[in-house]
């Protein structure tokens, strides 16, 4: 079965990003399923926006910075590394797998790169099913409770 | 005595602690009790459900209703004494967020029935019996509250008009809630009682540059109890965590667990304490933060331990991108309907 998996692309504004800025100007063919999300570092990019995307819909995340060394706030990328390990390690507890989940160092000189992780991506993601939005699970589970956020679940 | 408020305390699914912990207010119990009458106490009153029943509908004041939603009954129950009551508290951690109960999350109803009623070691079932809903005997049907696939916070089951986190809430915080009941003096309706701020924020302790070479469990180390507890490699959750508490674990040298939820404006308390552990990593290396992480064993555990019924993610799915419900559980859903 074929689908065409969502990507929430996390791009840091000084590499990643500009990769991909380059990979459109030099018009290189790329799947089309990521949508970008530019943060000015990937330090910024807190846990649970990777979390948010999952739980949105999301079927793979992909968090994008400079190369170890290159980060433009010196060591923004080591911090998104860190918590991308963690995240690595609790996601499958979550039932979802790690590989959904890719962090990558992109130079601004690397659009080609760029092209090949997001292709990379989505060819591993179709060998994948899609993944449930939190509140689809939640109404499917004992098929009563359609909220997803709390709030006044029952109100009956 | 017409003018006395009228209260009921019910749990669902919890350990009994909250109970107690009303008990500890100690001598206050009996400002409580000449402030209120108690209609519904099943740890210590002798009123039944068809008491509550028949009563007018908001008629009673205030329901604290501790505990998670984990089967039909205790989603009964909270329906009930919703109906019956004018204000009703979450009070706890397991109704405000999910608690401890809620850590089943992490899996599904088949593995819980698989483990509780076939694979623990006391465990004597050579049939595979396990519990149904109905069973037809020749007596007449036996009817079980249904086991849900999910533990649910008591606001997914019910409206909830104010919060009272911890694990057990603490006596002053209890105190400080039924006097604000009594003077009618309650905050706006969806309030949290409890600080706005996390748990670091009233911690006494000398907080230096948080650094980390090695994460520790508590067995394993006797920490300097001056000292912040995270800068000597154990986890506590403090700042992922809503403060109110008085640092209650922090002063008996023990680390905070975050049984009052995340604090304002945090979405996910996991995720924030995610991203305080990994953080405090002090490496550049990657070898060396890869071996680091890795002694944080159990991270949903360390990271939802009250809180998974409140993460973004909800619930854990089985197979990943399948559904979670199987075909044989949907029919005893069926059942239950």
């Amino acid at each position: 079965m074929s689908f065409e998996p969502k990507i929430a692309g996390f791009l840091c504004n000084w590499c990643a990003y500009t990769a991909a800025d380059l990979a459109g100007i030099s018009r290189l063919k790329y799947p089309d399923n990521i949508r970008i999300i530019r943060v000015m570092c990937t330090g910024r990019i807190e846990p649970s926006f990777v979390l948010k995307a999952f739980a949105s819909g999301a079927d793979g995340v992909l968090v994008a910075g400079c190369h170890p060394g290159g980060c433009h706030y010196q060591e923004g990328n080591y911090k998104a590394y860190k918590r991308t390990l963690l995240l690595k390690r609790l996601l499958p507890q979550f039932g979802i797998a790690a590989e959904r989940f890719r962090m990558e160092f992109i130079a601004s000189s690397e659009g080609e790169k760029f092209a090949a992780v997001v292709g990379e991506m989505v060819a591993k993601l179709k060998t994948l099913e899609p993944l449930q939005t939190a509140s689809d699970r939640l109404a499917e589970l004992d098929g009563m409770f359609g909220e997803a956020e709390g709030g006044t679940g029952g109100g009956r | 005595m017409a003018d006395k408020l009228k209260f009921a305390f019910y749990w669902n699914a919890s350990c009994g602690g909250c109970e107690i912990a009303v008990l500890d207010i100690h001598e206050k119990i009996l400002d409580v009790a000449a402030l209120a009458d108690i209609l519904l106490w099943p740890v210590a009153v002798d009123f039944k459900k068809h008491h509550i029943r028949d009563l007018p509908d908001k008629h009673i004041d205030v329901s604290f209703i501790n505990g998670g939603t984990r089967t039909s009954e205790q989603r009964e129950m909270a329906e009930l004494l919703r109906r019956k009551s004018k204000v009703v508290v979450a009070f706890g951690a397991c109704a405000s967020l999910g608690g401890i109960p809620s850590l089943a999350n992490f899996h599904n109803r088949e593995e819980i029935f698989q483990r509780a009623y076939i694979e623990t070691p006391s465990t004597d079932n050579p049939k595979g019996i396990f519990p149904q809903v109905k069973t037809a005997l020749p007596e007449g049907d036996l009817e079980l509250p249904l086991f849900f696939n999910h533990v649910y916070r008591l606001d997914q089951v019910i409206a909830v008009d104010y919060y009272l986190p911890g694990c057990p809430p603490t006596p002053d915080m209890i105190a400080a809630a039924v006097t604000a009941i009594a003077g009618n003096s309650l905050p706006p309706a969806g309030a949290v009682f409890g600080g706005p701020s996390t748990v670091c924020d009233s911690c006494k302790r000398v907080k230096q540059e948080k650094k980390v070479k090695g994460f520790h469990r508590i067995h394993e180390i006797i920490p300097d109890p001056e000292r912040c507890l995270l800068e000597q490699g154990i986890i506590c959750a403090g700042s992922a965590t809503r403060d109110g508490c008085g640092t209650l674990c922090l002063n008996a040298n023990m680390p905070c667990r975050g049984c009052f939820g995340p604090p304002d404006g945090v979405a996910d308390q996991g995720a924030k304490l995610l991203s305080v552990l990994s953080t405090v990593v002090d490496s550049n290396d990657f070898g060396e933060i890869e071996k680091l992480i890795d002694q944080i064993a159990d991270p949903a555990g360390y990271l939802y331990r009250f809180a998974a019924a409140s993460s973004l993610l909800k619930h854990k799915l089985t197979g990943d991108g399948k559904s979670t419900v199987q075909a044989a559980e949907r029919s005893q859903l069926e059942v239950a309907k």
